[in-house]
């Protein structure tokens, strides 16, 4: 089972502390929104995914099964 | 008119075109509709039976997605099953393209054509209450002449799902699938995120069929000439006729329909070789007319030049009218008609409009261009729908097909003698939201 | 003995542990609250990454209700006054001063919703997380005149500076939070107002030769 990172843009108000939490794979572009890679979250990089995730103060961050 | 149409059997002009159209160009009423393709609906008894023909005949969407018909009309009958909730089917005519006017076209000459398709595509799907969404008065007045039709096949007895019309705000976005369903279930005309796919969780919470109104009306006719007829125009890989917009650099528009695979030479008529055309729309591609004439109108052969079909927009630029300027103004709108949900949208087509209007000046800074390219790689692929990335690939294709026409402007320079705007680009602009309701 | 002078012995410690944990379960709360209304955009605190103060904001809630947990149970188990358990999350269940262990109670049950609510967040829609949680701001005031009724010692000297303080210090992260409402931008005139700003910038129309 893998599992990606898919961003709500509707509900994303780029507070960003998904980038803190998961540099790897989430940058933030020039006005603060997160730009996600849309790969499998590798099994190293799981558990900062996942805080990444229960971080967003809007949940619009979430792991979806692919 | 009608007694030139009974002359004619269907079977006998079936791989003629048009098809869908009445070759005489004048609204076709019921009894005309019923002399020309058969006055009975051919519904075949039970859910799920049309789609093997369908899949067969190749139909996919025509609302500019092109995508696969079968595949929508399974995936709503299986959410329908599996979850065991009534389907629910909506014709989209909410043609917001301002530059198309091929659904309104159809739906204004041959609304029972549409009206069949709408029928069969709930038998399909096992679906109890239909919706048709348009822009009721744009340039005719649809909705009544909707109502008309309505009226007629009741007496004819020939509806089997009670049709209700809806009406779309005049907005950009208000065609959009889940802007469709979204304001059809109360909310505003804008989109919402994917999932919940309207398939699986629709109006009113069940799976929805959203099909555009040009695709229902190939539904019909597929289900009454079977798969092998549709196949008998157009590609093998893209069968079937579409309709088109043409607007040509004399200023004359004009809705035809012609097979998949036309060579885009015999569609533009009369160009000169430096010009540039557009392809599919304010969501489409620039193109030189020199590339263009290469091509033919199908997915394949345009998306090696970047560019796709979308809803059969097809414009040619007037010789005296500067590119840029043009883009600029269509991107300017498309700007404002952001719904301003999605961040990236927000901020970048905004700035996109504005470095457009800087570039289609005199002596643009340097930077605006690389801005441009910046934010168009930007926004791409990171709104709930894909107002960002159309923006972004119209802008792009304007950069590249124009790039001598922005040299120029860099020297102080342009070759759009002719300041009269060409693109249809409407003034309207949503300042509250009430105007998506 | 030091601890019967100050009134500490085996039948009171219950009592006084209840009292204080009850403080620090106020402190704490405001804490929580105040860390709750800066997470916005443009909220930071100095130092902090942004995920921390989600963070901390999430893990003093959990300790404040670890806190509330034994303040409740110190004050049922206590013999001294009678106070049924029902008391903690049933208002006016308690004889001895109904009203402001009511208070006690709402709180409490508020708080509970909200906790529960986010603890189950991944599983619902933001749209019921963020009612239940925006209740907080109901629950807060309640807890803070709890304690101000329940103890006359909140009343006076510097646990009654300490109540004051707490109160002023929400009062102005609640403005604080308002105004930054305030010029939230409705959805649909936000491109409209950004459109014109980034015009403005250096777009005005430069004239071409034609």
């Amino acid at each position: 089972m893998t599992e990606r990172l898919v961003v709500n843009p509707i509900e994303c108000d780029g507070h960003g502390a998904c980038a803190e939490l998961l540099p790897e794979m989430i940058t933030l572009d020039e006005w603060g929104y997160p730009i996600v890679d849309g790969r499998p979250v590798p099994p190293a990089l799981d558990r900062d995914a996942r805080a990444a995730v229960s971080a967003c103060p809007t949940l619009a961050l979430r792991l979806l099964r692919s | 008119m009608t007694t030139a149409m009974r002359g004619t059997s269907a079977e006998g002009t079936a791989t003629d075109l048009p098809r869908l159209l009445p070759a005489s160009q004048q609204p076709q009423e019921w009894h005309a509709h019923a002399a020309r393709y058969g006055g009975r609906v051919p519904f075949r008894g039970a859910p799920g039976r049309l789609i093997p023909d369908v899949r067969e005949a190749g139909l996919t969407g025509r609302g500019g997605a092109a995508f696969p018909v079968h595949r929508k009309l399974e995936a709503v009958l299986d959410a329908a099953t599996s979850r065991r909730k009534t389907a629910v089917v909506i014709g989209n005519g909410a043609e917001s393209e301002p530059a198309s006017d091929k659904d309104a076209t159809l739906l204004w000459l041959a609304p029972h054509l549409v009206l069949d398709g709408l029928q069969l595509a709930a038998e399909a799907v096992g679906a109890d209450q239909a919706i048709l969404y348009t822009h009721a008065d744009r340039r005719h007045d649809v909705g009544r002449r909707l109502e008309q039709a309505l009226t007629q096949r009741r007496q004819a007895g020939v509806e089997r799902v009670t049709v209700q019309l809806a009406q779309a705000p005049p907005r950009f976005l208000s065609g959009q699938e889940t802007a469709v369903v979204n304001h059809l279930g109360g909310g505003p005309s804008i989109p919402t995120f994917i999932p919940p796919r309207p398939s699986e969780r629709g109006f009113d919470g069940a799976p929805t069929l959203v099909q555009n109104a040009e695709t229902l009306a190939h539904l019909a006719l597929i289900a009454r000439h079977g798969p092998r007829w549709f196949r008998q125009v157009g590609t093998a890989a893209e069968p079937g006729s579409t309709l088109c917009t043409i607007r040509r650099a004399d200023g004359t528009a004009r809705v035809t329909e012609v097979p998949l695979g036309m060579p885009l030479r015999d569609l533009l008529g009369p160009v000169t070789l430096d010009g540039a055309v557009l392809i599919g729309g304010y969501h489409g591609t620039w193109l030189p007319v020199a590339q263009a004439v290469q091509l033919t109108l199908d997915n394949h052969a345009l998306q090696a030049a970047g560019a796709r079909v979308g809803a059969g927009i097809v414009i040619t630029l007037p010789p005296d009218s500067c590119g840029i300027a043009e883009t600029a103004r269509v991107v300017r709108y498309l700007a404002l008609e952001s719904a301003g949900q999605c961040g990236p949208c927000l901020n970048g087509l905004p700035r996109m409009a504005a470095a457009l209007a800087e570039l289609a000046g005199a002596r643009p800074r340097r930077q605006a261009r690389a801005d441009l390219e910046r934010w168009a790689g930007l926004v791409t692929g990171r709104g709930a729908c894909h107002h960002p990335d159309g923006t972004a690939r119209l802008v792009r294709s304007a950069l590249v097909t124009f790039a001598a026409e922005l040299d120029r402007h860099g020297r102080g320079r342009c070759s759009g003698t002719n300041p009269r705007p060409f693109l249809p680009v409407p003034r309207a602009q949503a300042r509250t939201e009430e105007d998506w309701t | 003995m030091l601890a019967n002078v100050r009134g500490i012995d085996s039948t009171t410690a219950l009592w006084y542990a209840s009292r204080a944990t009850g403080v620090v379960a106020l402190l704490l709360l405001t804490a929580v609250l105040l860390l709750g209304i800066l997470v916005t955009r443009q909220g930071r605190l100095p130092g902090l990454p942004r995920f921390a103060v989600t963070g901390l904001h999430r893990n003093l809630s959990l300790l404040a209700v670890a806190f509330v947990a034994v303040h409740v149970l110190t004050a049922v188990t206590d013999g001294y006054v009678n106070i049924p358990l029902t008391a903690a999350v049933v208002p006016l269940a308690s004889p001895y001063e109904p009203l402001a262990l009511g208070l006690g109670a709402v709180s409490l049950d508020i708080t509970i919703a909200v906790i529960a609510t986010s603890l189950l967040r991944r599983h619902l829609s933001r749209r019921v997380w963020r009612a239940v949680h925006l209740l907080a701001y109901a629950s807060w005031p309640v807890a803070w005149l709890h304690s101000i009724t329940a103890s006359s010692d909140m009343r006076h000297g510097w646990m009654f500076a300490l109540a004051i303080g707490t109160a002023l210090a929400v009062v102005a992260a609640v403005i604080w939070r308002l105004a930054a409402a305030a010029r939230d931008v409705p959805r649909a005139e936000r491109v409209g107002l950004l459109m014109s700003a980034v015009h403005g910038a250096h777009g005005r129309e430069r004239t071409t030769r034609r």
